[in-house]
């Protein structure tokens, strides 16, 4: 079976995000990138089916992006570290990620022709929050599409999965290929071990150029969030004040 | 002729709040543009309030794609009957949603209606020189992101709770297109639906939400969270910490990795204010934080704040809004 594990290269989750003086872009200075915390659900449970069956899983990691300046920017370091959790190959597509449209017309070239099984997303990546690469990829590649996945098991060729929906979760059956994209549940966290790290260094990790494709979507500006000001401290004698204030503005 | 679509999208029979959200986000377009709204719904059968309901929240028309195949709900099969209609029509402008149906079609249509998308915006899109703008929430609520395209046709998804419905009667008219999913389309099959046993409004959409941290010290002390969310019509939650002791079930965990809210009134219960927590609930209306460490960082982000015991200042709250509804319950 083969597995593509596609991941984005995002800002640590405890990072302060600043905008450019002009709202163009992130301010990158002295900010660490990670793998986006829901494309680790997915590289750990490709992790655990390689496990289970090491001679006929095979898992490709990818992302598309370009080397950042420092260290703490590096693509190629963030796979490394997925290739360490006991993967076979890395992709890099060399290119910065101009848009969703951008990223899944490379991620789906990519994989166009290379009978992938699995291709596995996050739900969202934590920076720009949009959920449309995983779709996208789906119907370019003309595959079946499960947002929100909370568990896949495969038997036969057939996946068994669930996923998230309003109060609730779906019980879903699907023929394999398919593309899915991973919410909280999907496998637990992964840390990679020392003989994992060891062999990471020297697992492939394949750079190879872009397709050429004009985004659809560009982004204007940036904005902070408003500054917010002092909160309104409410003594504990001051409760029924802050019920009847609530209520005043209509929020209870 | 030309419109802005928007799928009316049927929940257990029901049109819920992100269908009216969306058809009143569609209806201000719309209105800026001098285009019709057209409602579409997909399904087996038309809710029997359709024409009312997509009537107050002003669509002009109501495009029903009926087939038995269309229960229960399939990504790609909805996403393929829009798409076809998109194209047929020439249609331009189209509303999804952004609910967990809205997010597992809205790219599907992308693709195959050869459109652009903006994911999530919080309002009303605007014209600028060629194309649109619309403005939306990026970096898990640490920044706003305009985005921009002159592609059409373009797709927007609506974040939830970004606007308030608003009614704008009218009488639709009514048509009907047709519409088969193919088999590839089908290939991914629901087996069944399992609910959260709770007669509770779901966290997502919820307008008021009361979550509770560590500061609670221990699963058994979660009565005073359930009788302030009992007596507000709240939902509750938690913070991941809790939900990963085994003190809350995971479906209440809001934050990072959680589930994401942004609710008209937040009411943080012994919850510090982790940055990864407030990524997933900072772009709630009005926060009131309750906490007996003045220097937890939750108060940063506060609209309210009470430095105290959860254990003395919940109850008193439970007890002054049963009070305050009491006497206006008339």
């Amino acid at each position: 079976m083969k597995v593509l594990c596609c991941v984005s290269h995002v800002p640590d989750t405890t990072t302060r995000i600043q905008f450019t003086p002009d709202g163009a872009a992130l301010d990158r200075t002295g900010v660490t990138f990670i793998i986006n915390p829901y494309d680790d659900f997915v590289l750990a449970r490709a992790a655990e089916l390689k496990e289970k069956s090491p001679t006929t899983v095979q898992v490709t990691v990818l992302c598309v992006g370009k080397n950042g300046a420092s260290s703490a920017d590096s693509v190629d370091g963030n796979l490394r570290k997925a290739l360490a959790l006991g993967l076979d190959e890395a992709v890099r597509i060399d290119a910065e990620a101009k848009d969703a449209y951008y990223v899944a017309r490379q991620i789906a070239a990519y994989a166009e022709g290379k009978n992938y099984d699995l291709i596995m997303f996050g739900k969202e990546s934590i920076d720009y929050n949009g959920s449309q690469v995983p779709g996208m990829v789906a119907a370019l590649l003309g595959l079946p599409f499960i947002s929100y996945a909370t568990s896949i098991t495969i038997e036969n060729g057939k996946a068994h999965l669930t996923r998230e929906i309003t109060g609730g979760k779906e019980v879903l059956e699907c023929p394999l290929p398919l593309v899915l994209s991973a919410q909280k549940g999907l496998a637990e966290w992964r840390i990679p071990n020392v003989r994992g790290i060891m062999q990471a260094k020297t697992k492939p990790l394949h750079v190879l150029p872009p397709v050429e494709i004009l985004p659809r979507v560009r982004t204007l500006k940036h904005e902070p969030p408003p500054p917010k000001g002092a909160f309104k401290k409410i003594e504990l004698d001051q409760i029924d004040q802050l019920v009847e204030e609530l209520a005043n503005k209509g929020l209870i | 002729m030309s419109a802005i679509a928007v799928w009316a999208e049927v929940s257990e029979g029901r049109y819920k709040k992100p269908t009216l959200e969306a058809l009143t986000l569609t209806r201000q377009w719309a209105d800026s543009l001098g285009l019709p709204v057209w409602a579409v719904v997909i399904g087996k059968e038309l809710p029997t309030d359709s024409q009312q309901v997509l009537g107050d929240y002003g669509a002009d028309r109501l495009i029903s794609i009926l087939d038995p195949q269309l229960e229960p709900f399939v990504n790609s099969a909805y996403a393929r009957a829009l798409s076809e209609l998109i194209q047929q029509k020439a249609i331009r402008y189209i509303v999804i949603p952004q609910s967990y149906n809205g997010r597992a079609v809205a790219p599907l249509v992308a693709i195959w209606a050869d459109a652009a998308l903006f994911s999530g915006i919080i309002g009303v899109p605007e014209k600028e020189g060629e194309g649109f703008k619309a403005r939306r929430i990026a970096y898990s609520n640490k920044g706003f992101e305009w985005v921009y395209t002159a592609h059409l046709p373009l797709i927007v998804t609506l974040k939830a709770n970004a606007i308030v419905p608003a009614k704008n009667s009218r009488t639709p008219e009514q048509e009907s297109f047709s519409f088969s999913p193919k088999a590839e389309d089908l290939r991914l099959k629901p087996i069944r639906v399992e609910k959260i046993a709770t007669d509770k409004v779901p966290l997502t959409e919820a307008e008021i939400v009361v979550s509770g941290g560590r500061g609670l010290k221990g699963p058994e002390n979660w009565k005073i969270i359930e009788e302030l969310a009992q007596v507000l019509g709240a939902a509750t939650a938690c913070s991941k910490p809790v939900a990963d002791i085994g003190w809350r079930p995971h479906h209440e965990h809001v934050g990072q990795t959680g589930i994401q809210i942004s609710p008209n009134l937040y009411v943080a219960i012994g919850i510090s204010g982790a940055i990864q927590h407030l990524a997933g609930v900072a772009s709630s209306k009005n926060i009131l934080v309750i906490n007996n460490d003045a220097e937890a960082p939750f108060f940063k982000v506060a609209d309210y704040g009470i430095i105290g015991d959860a254990f003395e200042v919940v109850p008193r709250l439970t007890e002054a809004i049963r009070k305050y509804k009491a006497q206006h319950s008339h």
